[in-house]
């Protein structure tokens, strides 16, 4: 088992908004980095703390939890519940001596196509400083 | 049921110091229900020390179990099998009866506990756990509404409350506290009891149940 050896962005995507987002982005042939890998979720709050841990286990160098803008989830807190589990799993990563922004909730709307590409840029980038 | 936490990551860390082939072992009973050490919180420490391994360059083997009920001997040997015989130490997320079971059925095995065993206690709402009971041995819930103000009032007192009861039915020890025998009047007073408010108790007897505990069933 690898561990942190490699630069995978994993990319939890509800498949309401974050997941119709990411496709959007390709449809519309924007760039973003080759690194993420996107799994769709029935909803943000589907994404537990352990899949995030077992993430970070299996070699990811950095895990997005994307879901609805708030209010707008369609199981009403799903997205609200998945903001307190990725700060949770931050408070983790820090008890073990990594850095608590490597994981990060990003909240979107299904045509935010440009916002998911900057938020994987951004995390691309943060992997590299690192 | 029994209510317990998890120790920080450091002390866990500290305390298996120098095993390498490690062994987490949860419970399903009170500890899963309490978010301290059931099926998922074993995941949980389990991942976090392969991280934290993974960085030092030093390479845990670390092996999960859940187990039915910790603190059955059958339950605890039937269900971990041969999981023991390779490991070096095992860390166990139950409460410390759970421990302890553990310790006696593997002597030759160090055990250390992943949990701070805190009371007995009930759900208030999601998240949030209440001491409810002392076991104290010499139950006193027939004269108080049920009602203990052994564990439920801060000073544990028998005989109605102290002079130090704030407005609105607070505790003085801490505001946010309920004064344990202004519920117990109200729940009289509903059901119609309050005359038991006007009997004395002679202090309890606390040495009732000798300690270690021991109860035998009839029937055994």
């Amino acid at each position: 088992m690898s561990m942190g050896t490699d630069n995978k962005i994993i990319a939890f995507c509800c498949e309401k908004s974050a997941y119709l987002a990411a496709d959007r982005a390709g449809r519309m042939r924007l760039y973003y980095p080759d690194n993420v890998r996107i799994i769709r979720v029935p909803c943000a709050g589907r994404v537990d703390a352990l899949h995030m841990l077992r993430a970070f286990e299996k070699g990811a160098a950095g895990v997005l939890v994307m879901g609805c803008q708030e209010g707008a989830c369609q199981h009403l807190t799903g997205n609200l519940r998945a903001k307190e589990r990725v700060r949770y799993t931050a408070s983790l990563l820090e008890e073990v001596g990594m850095d608590g922004a490597r994981v990060k909730m990003v909240n979107l709307g299904p045509d935010m196509a440009q916002k998911f590409v900057r938020v994987v840029k951004d995390m691309a980038e943060k992997i590299k400083e690192r | 049921m029994i209510i317990a936490e998890r120790k920080p990551f450091e002390e866990i860390k500290n305390m298996i110091a120098g095993y390498k082939r490690i062994l987490v072992v949860g419970c399903r009973t009170c500890v899963t229900i309490c978010w301290a050490g059931g099926e998922k919180e074993v995941g949980i420490l389990s991942s976090q020390l392969r991280l934290q391994s993974g960085r030092n360059g030093n390479e845990l083997s670390i092996l999960e179990a859940t187990v039915e009920r910790q603190c059955e001997k059958e339950m605890v040997t039937q269900e971990l099998g041969d999981k023991v015989q390779d490991i070096e130490a095992i860390l166990s997320m139950g409460c410390g009866v759970g421990v302890q079971t553990i310790a006696e059925i593997y002597e030759d095995k160090p055990v250390f506990p992943a949990l701070n065993t805190a009371f007995v206690g009930m759900p208030e709402r999601e998240g949030l756990w209440i001491e409810m009971c002392a076991a104290c041995g010499d139950c006193f819930l027939d004269r108080t509404g049920g009602i203990c103000p052994v564990v439920r009032c801060a000073k544990g007192l028998l005989n109605g409350p102290c002079g130090g009861t704030r407005r609105g039915g607070k505790c003085e020890i801490d505001p946010e506290k309920d004064c344990a025998w202004v519920l117990i009047y109200r729940r009289l007073e509903k059901q119609g009891r309050l005359d038991l408010m006007r009997k004395y108790y002679e202090a309890k007897n606390y040495r009732k149940v000798k300690r270690p505990g021991k109860i035998e069933a009839l029937e055994a």
